[in-house]
Parts: C-alpha cells; structure tokens; sequence
C-alpha cells in the first residue's frame, strides 16, 4: 500500500469523527434537566454555589465554545466528573475497561474459532448433511436473542447442573496480583492454576452468548468465500500439481478466503461492543457495559455520554484498521 | 423478463413481470413460503389480540401466582402455558406482546425505508452537494454501534413507544439509504433514463417514475432483513428497561420478569424467547427466500 493512499484513508476519518464528537454533544446539550441540579441531588445549596458549579462545568459559556472545551478535553482523555461517584469519567471507565476487553477477546476467539472451521467444512462437503446442519445452526445463531440465549445458558449450566458459576468475574478466594487486569492472564503469570480455572468458568458462559451468534454470522461469511476460492483456477492447478489436499485447502483456498471474514469479524465488533451492555448486566460482569446500564438508571450522563462517544470511536477505528487489513491481505485492492 | 437485458423499458409493464417472476420464484421454495406464513399466523395474533387472548394480560391475582403450564404439575388448562409472579396470563400477555414487537418493527422499517429511499435516490441521481452530504452522514451514523446510539438517544429522550420507534429509525435509515444511492448510481446511466431525460421528464419524475420503480427489489429485501434485527432490538432494550415500559406487555420486558425465578419458574421468561426466536427466525428464513428470488444472479 502506499504512504498516500494511507494518509488519505486517515485524513477522511476526521470528518467521521468530527460529526460522531458533534452527534455525542448534542446528545449531552440536548437532554433535559440541568446537570447543576441533577449533580447536586437532594444537597442544599446557595445560589453563589450553584453558579460557581456552573462556571466550573463552562455550563454558562456559549454552545461553540463549549464544544471546542468538550473536544480539547476529550482529546486529552478528560471526560469530566460523573455526577454521583464524585470521580472522573475516564477513571470509572478505566477500572471496568479491562473486564469488557477480556469479555469481547475471547467472545472473538469463541466465533473465530467455530467460525472458521466450520464454514470450512461447510463448503467443501457442499450439499451434504454436514453443510445442511452449519446452515440451519447458522440461521438460529443469527435469529437467537442474545439476552435471552444467556439467560437459558445460566438456568441449564448454572442453575440446573450447578457447572458454572451464575455471574461475576471470579470467586472471592481467588484474588491475584493485578498486572495486565486481564484475569486469565493475571492467574497465570501469579501462577496459579486454580484461580486462572476460576476465571475461565466465569468468563465461558458470558463468552459463549456473546460470541456465538457472531460466530453463525461468520461462518456464512467463511462458507461463501471458501466456495467462490474453491471454484478458481489456481485451486485447480494446484491439484493438477499434485499438491496434498489439506495443504491446498489451507494455504491456497482459506488464505484467501478469510478476507472477508477479517473484514466481517471487524464490522461485526459493533455488535459485540452493544451485546456487551446485555451479557454484562445478565450475567454481572464488572464491565464497561454494565456501568453503562447502571449510569441509564441513575440518569448518569457524563458516563452514558463518554461512553457512546468511546465506543464509535472504537468501532470507527476498528473498521479503519479491518480496511489496512484487507489492503496488506488482497493487494487486489486498492484503498 | 420481457425486456432484453439491462434493458428494462418503459416501466410498468416490465417491472410488473419482474415482480411477477420474482415472486414465482418465491413459491417455489416451501421452507420460504412455510416461514412467510409463521410470520402472517403472528400478525394475525397482533391484529386480533383482543379477540384471541383467552384472558385479560394486565390481569393479576396473586392466587395464580407462578401456576406452572397446564402439563406440568398443579397446572392449569385455563391458563395454558402458566402465570408470571403477578398471577398475569403468560399465553395472553405473549399475544399482546406480538403488537410491540410488529408494531415497533413495521414503524421503524416504514419510516427508515422511506427516508432512506429518498434520500439514496437523491444522492445518487443529483450527485454534488446533496450526495456529498447525504453520505457524510451516512458514514458519521454508520460509526455508532446500533444498541449503543439507541441507548445514548433514550437515555435522552426518556423510554417509550415513541421514542423507541424514533431512536431505533434515527439510524436505520442509513443502510436503505446506501442501497438505493448504489442502485440509482447504476440506473442513473441506463438508456431508459436517457431517454426519459430526452422527453422532458423532470428530475423529480425520473428518480419517483423511472428509476425507484426498478430498484424497489433489493429495497424490499433489505427491509425484511432489518425488520428481523429491529425486533431483536427492540427486545433487547425492553429487556434492559429502557424499552416499552410496563405494565404494557413486550416479549423482552416479559424475559426480563421471569429473569428473577429461573429456578422456580422456567416457562416466565423461556416462552417469550421462544417466541421472538421464532418470529425472527421466520421473517430471517422468509427474507432469505425473497433475496434468492430478488437476485438476478440466480435467476435463469
């Protein structure tokens, strides 16, 4: 790829997240009620007070010139107070941060790793039974509800065959030494292979009813390009050649095939990042999505607010990132 | 097709046959048509709910509280598939539950569809300014996560019907809108275009008479696909708690009342899940149909 081209494609994402900062103001100057009011609750306090609250939050400085403070000081990762824990935005963020992260990985790594093979097998043994079930299992995992996916999950594993733990995200005896604050991590490096076995129950159910459904939608992905791979010439020279089956099959079909999985599995985090929100609450992981849903309750806004904001800027990022991707993977293809 | 290819004509006789054909197309596959007629035997359900709930669903009594469905032990056959904790009809509140999910769906695609149609057809046939603007936007919104820009819109505005509807349409109309501006782009250069250009017609007459006539199938595909995601949705924010708001009775606030006794009663929370699970499934597996006979690729 070239350097222009590469500036270019960056250049075009400051109107994208320029409008997505201008959607996410609107939202904060638009709600209703007065934050100075909302902020101090039930407290008594004295007219000077409340105007120096005001003054403190520029809410008495005109609407551009609170945008441009609301955009320098997001860009410097301060997103204000919120109004009831008394603490900046970007610290509560920071603490659930890692939790949402490890959550959405291995969600990841559960619908790669179903993904891939079986639309694999899906395409190469097309029309058979095997390719019948991953379609029909495929169009359930799409029209699955995922909060209700969840909920059968804990009511078979957690509650009928007590495997796994109902919610949280490790036992209270299984405390380790935060390093990475990504626990399956954490567990292993402190050593310990019991609570890295803590964590790992924890993590599955919530993992599982995040990642399978995205992992229905990639295999579809995977099984149709694997067909279209399957069909070209090369594949067929190759065999020609005389090469092995598994080795055309993966170095010379899945190789290029999986392109467009790359660039699904990217768009398709948006979903994840909003399946988050339900997952977390069901099953009470202590992420960033329940913090959002608890921040709705409390009409927290500068939580709810600099969350939207983060999470686009995220998924702009993570599909500008699946662009570069696909370029350095298909040199066909031009930014 | 009566026309020759990339040739589809003066409109209304061709793109009736195109139509015609597409659609003969579409009853030719059963499991499409078999999923189409799940969904019509749930709109039915909503249409008539008043009619066909065997009881009232805002009804409690606290003496019917948790009665398991009529097979299982201590049931009861008037009340088929059991009781929620208020001693509320599970079976008629999942018929009243049909309402919102249709009703919330079919507002949400109607209003994003037309607005999303208009304004591909815009920017695709004026080009300049108004495409220029209509796909920055698109791209701006298509940068938001769907469950979160609802979420920060509700957060606003407050939960209910309304809001719902207009929180979910704020959004959706984007992808109508890049189907169609992809489409008019294509059909903006066909000689039937031209030639209506040629006879004087005006720009608004193209894009309404001559070019949205001949795209209307991917449109059509588009929403029923989307439809399936809305209800999704929808569900998923009433399960939150931002959604419909009881006591009105929706399957995803009605997941979320059973969430409580999993233990002791399965059948609150599992039967309207399987009820969503099969109304997405049928508009997913009629939607899928209608792609497959839409597509000009697999035809013929």
């Amino acid at each position: 790829m070239q350097l222009r081209t590469l500036i270019e494609r960056i250049l075009q994402l400051i109107p994208v997240l320029l409008g997505i900062s201008i959607i996410v103001f609107a939202m904060i100057t638009l709600t209703p009620g007065d934050p100075v009011e909302i902020m101090l609750g039930d407290q008594i306090s004295t007219p000077e007070q409340e105007a120096a609250l005001r003054r403190d939050m520029g809410l008495d400085l005109p609407v551009h010139e609170r945008f441009f403070r609301f955009l320098s000081n997001a860009l410097v990762g301060d997103f204000g107070n919120s109004f009831f824990h008394r603490r900046p935005v970007s610290d509560l963020i920071l603490e659930r941060l890692p939790a949402t992260i490890e959550l959405t990985l291995v969600a990841m790594l559960i619908a790669i790793g179903t993904a891939v093979p079986l639309g694999v097998v899906a395409a190469v043994k097309k029309g058979t039974l095997i390719d019948r079930i991953a379609t029909v299992a495929s169009i359930f995992g799409v029209s699955l509800p995922g909060f209700w996916f969840g909920l059968l999950l804990i009511m078979l594993f957690a509650v009928h065959w007590h495997i796994l733990p109902v919610a949280g995200r490790i036992g209270y005896d299984f405390e380790v030494p935060k390093v990475t604050y990504l626990l399956l991590i954490d567990t292993i490096l402190a050593g310990r292979l019991d609570s890295f076995l803590d964590a790992l129950g924890h993590l599955i159910l919530p993992a599982v009813t995040l990642g399978l459904p995205m992992g229905a939608i990639l295999m579809r992905v995977t099984r149709t390009s694997m067909l279209e791979v399957l069909d070209q010439d090369y594949i067929a020279f190759a065999a020609a050649k005389g090469l092995g089956r598994m080795r055309i099959l993966i170095r010379h079909a899945l190789t290029n095939a999986l392109i467009p999985t790359v660039t699904v599995a990217a768009l398709e985090t948006g979903s994840l990042l909003g399946g988050n929100m339900i997952v977390e609450t069901i099953f009470g992981w202590p992420g960033l999505g329940r913090l959002v849903v608890e921040a709705i309750f409390s009409r927290n806004y500068p939580i709810i607010q600099t969350a939207v904001l983060l999470y686009a800027v995220t998924y702009v990022l993570l599909n500008f990132a699946a662009d570069i991707v696909y370029t350095l993977l298909n040199p066909r293809v031009k930014l | 097709m009566t026309s020759a290819p990339g040739l589809p004509a003066t409109s209304a006789e061709s793109d009736r046959s195109i139509l015609a054909d597409n659609l003969r197309e579409f009853r030719e596959n059963s499991l499409a048509v078999a999923a189409a007629g799940v969904v019509a035997v749930f709109a039915l359900l909503a249409a008539f709910a008043p009619w066909i709930a065997p009881h009232d669903p805002y009804e409690t009594d606290l003496f019917r509280r948790l009665l398991p469905p009529a097979w299982e032990q201590g049931g009861d056959w008037a009340f088929l598939l059991g009781c929620d904790a208020l001693g509320r009809d599970v079976l008629s509140r999942l018929i009243f539950g049909s309402r919102v999910s249709i009703a919330v769906g079919l507002a949400v695609i109607l209003i994003a569809t037309t607005i999303g149609t208009l304004a591909g057809l815009a920017a695709g046939y004026l080009r300049g300014i108004p495409d220029a603007i209509i796909s920055r936007l698109c791209d701006i919104l298509l940068g938001f996560p769907y469950l979160i820009f609802a979420i920060g819109l509700i957060a606003m505005t407050g939960p209910g019907f309304q809001n719902i509807i207009l929180a979910l349409a704020y959004k959706e109309w984007v992808l109508p809108c890049r189907v169609v501006r992809g489409e008019t782009l294509a059909a903006r250069e066909m000689e039937y275009i031209e030639a209506a250009r040629a006879l004087g017609a005006s720009r608004l007459h193209v894009m309404l008479r001559e070019i949205l006539p001949n795209i209307l199938s991917p449109v059509i595909v588009v929403a029923t696909f989307r439809m399936a995601h809305i209800i999704i949705v929808e569900a998923s924010l009433s399960f939150l708690g931002i959604g419909i708001q009881p006591p009105v009775a929706s399957w995803g606030s009605m997941v979320s009342d059973g969430r409580e006794f999993l233990l002791d009663a399965w059948w609150v929370s599992t039967f309207p899940g399987v009820a969503i699970l099969l109304l997405v499934l049928a508009i997913n597996v009629a939607s899928q149909g209608l792609r497959d006979a839409f597509d000009p690729r697999l035809q013929r």
